[in-house]
């Protein structure tokens, strides 16, 4: 447990140490907030309120995909990785200690959408609303933390972000996130629970307003975290820092 | 006690055999020098005995256990490559960072004074010095009191100045009883550090042996002339080449081949001593059978 702390101060430091790369996961939501939300739902509380939510799913989404994803891979190709893994640290606290440094990331990277939702809509939440809210938010996170980390180990950087900014539009725009909670084209309707954005953002809804979870997203999204977890940890087993052929 | 053990190792990448049937015992204690031209397989190895990687076949263990299990790696130092220090953490942060995971780590105090770092703790590592770098990478391989230390070329690319002082932090370490193993290109390194030399070509074991022995087997000159008729047989010759016109010999000891060629009457031009590099050496021993003899 020590040791995790030990890592996660470590991956902290290193981002606080380049602060442009925490704007990175807070800028598109929060622009996202500005531009689709403020001016279309900004005067209806309730559609105010979910879009927030939505919005605040897609950052948890964008920052588990990159953080995790693009950042594990960079850290393999670096040759400092290769001497951490001589240190006497497996699996369990280098994971550990980087989901800990990245929930506290994802969480910084919420404020501003937020805080759009709260000074530039009519959006609300209760103080328990808000507080479920972020149980939820954690809960949410954890498919995309692990799907981040499986593509993270199994793919060397290159690929890392490729298959990072492939796989983040279909599971916004197909999770229903753009689009408010019963207006959903059609095909979006269709696919959106079997996609992991759908259960998360409809546990986010459930948490902040008045809105019936289906059951099938949640089943789905403990399917698409129960596999995203059983490749990280495959990819990690195997994974030997860089593989040259 | 022995405190590194490989044991019919074989490591394939792809197509690519970089280690084949390698067997290799360190005991406590021991400083042993792993010698080897690049592509010999050394990294493989250590990568290997510091659960980095694992090997396709064969058995490696440190200190009694499996490198790949983190608890057995609590014995264990190893220095990271200068440019591979994260850039943006300061040096009193890294060496915290690696003492944390080790039972009974040296203060920090204590070790960056004990390597010249003690003005540097709070600047950052992507701005010091290539010798400051480096002395932080050794420091870090000493920070956990490890009971054996792998070294895997750890002064490529250094100054003299620089790897004098490595080369003292190692002594010092041995001479209070702590196990080495050290890769190197440079027999020169080895020769100033090691007892014992394990000489890798082609991913396999080519000589365990002392660093006399070794001396004699890969300190190879070649001896170049130019003359008319038949090439003559001299003593002490390891391998022979004949290319552009010149006659080129390889022998572990050029005084005698030139006290032979004189003697043999040869009318000879341009005669040239110099040594090989350990490549060209390495060409000599696998090409020859009879080194054994002519060493």
């Amino acid at each position: 447990m020590t040791l995790a702390l030990v890592h996660a101060r470590f991956q902290l430091l290193e981002t606080i140490r380049i602060p442009i790369a925490l704007i990175g996961s807070a800028f598109f939501p929060a622009a996202s907030m500005l531009f689709f939300v403020v001016p279309f739902a900004g005067d209806d509380p309730v559609a105010a309120t979910f879009a927030t939510a939505a919005m605040v799913t897609f950052s948890i989404m964008v920052s588990g995909l990159f953080t995790y994803g693009v950042g594990v891979a960079d850290d393999r190709a670096q040759p400092w990785d290769g001497y951490v893994r001589t240190l006497a640290a497996g699996a369990g606290p280098r994971f550990a200690g980087r989901i800990l440094a990245g929930m506290a990331m994802s969480l910084v990277s919420l404020i501003p959408v937020i805080a759009i939702g709260a000074l530039f809509t009519q959006a609300t939440v209760s103080a328990g609303g808000f507080l479920l809210g972020l149980g939820a938010v954690f809960v949410g996170a954890l498919p995309f933390t692990l799907m981040g980390l499986a593509i993270g180990y199994a793919l060397p950087l290159k690929a890392a972000l490729v298959v990072c900014q492939v796989i983040f539009f279909p599971l916004a725009f197909g999770g229903g996130l753009m689009s408010s909670p019963d207006q959903a084209p059609g095909f979006i309707a269709a696919i959106a629970p079997y996609l992991p954005t759908r259960g998360a953002v409809e546990l986010l809804w459930a948490a902040v307003g008045d809105y019936a979870i289906q059951p099938l997203s949640l089943v789905m999204l403990a399917v698409w975290t129960a596999v995203a977890g059983a490749i990280a940890v495959w990819a990690y087993r195997r994974d030997e820092g860089r593989r040259f052929r | 006690m022995i405190l590194a053990e490989a044991i019919e190792v074989t490591r394939r990448y792809g197509d690519v055999t970089a280690l084949d049937r390698v067997s290799l015992r360190v005991t406590e204690g021991e400083l042993v020098g792993l010698l080897g031209p690049n592509g010999a397989g050394k990294t493989t190895l250590a990568s290997l005995l510091t659960g980095v990687r694992r090997p396709d076949s064969g058995t490696v263990t440190l200190c009694g256990g499996d490198p790949r299990d983190p608890r057995t790696r609590r014995t264990l130092g190893v220095t990271p490559q200068e440019t591979g220090l994260p850039a943006t953490l300061r040096v009193g942060e890294v060496v915290d960072f690696v003492g944390a995971h080790y039972p009974d780590p040296v203060p920090r105090a204590e070790l960056l004074d004990q390597f010249g770092l003690t003005d540097l703790v709070r600047r950052q590592t992507g701005g010091l010095s290539g010798g400051q770098k480096r002395r932080l990478a050794i420091a870090l391989a000493f920070v956990g009191r490890p009971r054996v230390v792998v070294l895997d070329e750890p002064t490529t690319g250094l100054d003299v100045q620089a790897r004098r002082g490595l080369w003292d932090a190692i002594k010092a370490y041995h001479a209070g009883g702590g196990t080495v193993l050290l890769s190197s290109h440079y027999l020169e390194e080895i020769e100033a550090l090691a007892d014992r030399v394990v000489v890798l070509g082609h991913g396999r074991v080519l000589a365990d042996d002392t660093v006399t022995a070794v001396r004699g087997m890969v300190g190879v000159r070649r001896v170049s002339f130019a003359h008319d008729g038949e090439p003559p047989a001299l003593p002490g010759v390891v391998a022979t080449e004949l290319r552009e016109g010149r006659t080129h010999l390889l022998t572990p000891d050029s005084d005698q081949l030139v006290r032979a060629l004189v003697a043999s009457g040869v009318d000879f031009r341009d005669l040239e001593v110099a040594p090989t590099s350990l490549e060209e050496a390495f060409l000599a021993i696998t090409q020859s059978e009879t080194l054994a003899t002519a060493a």
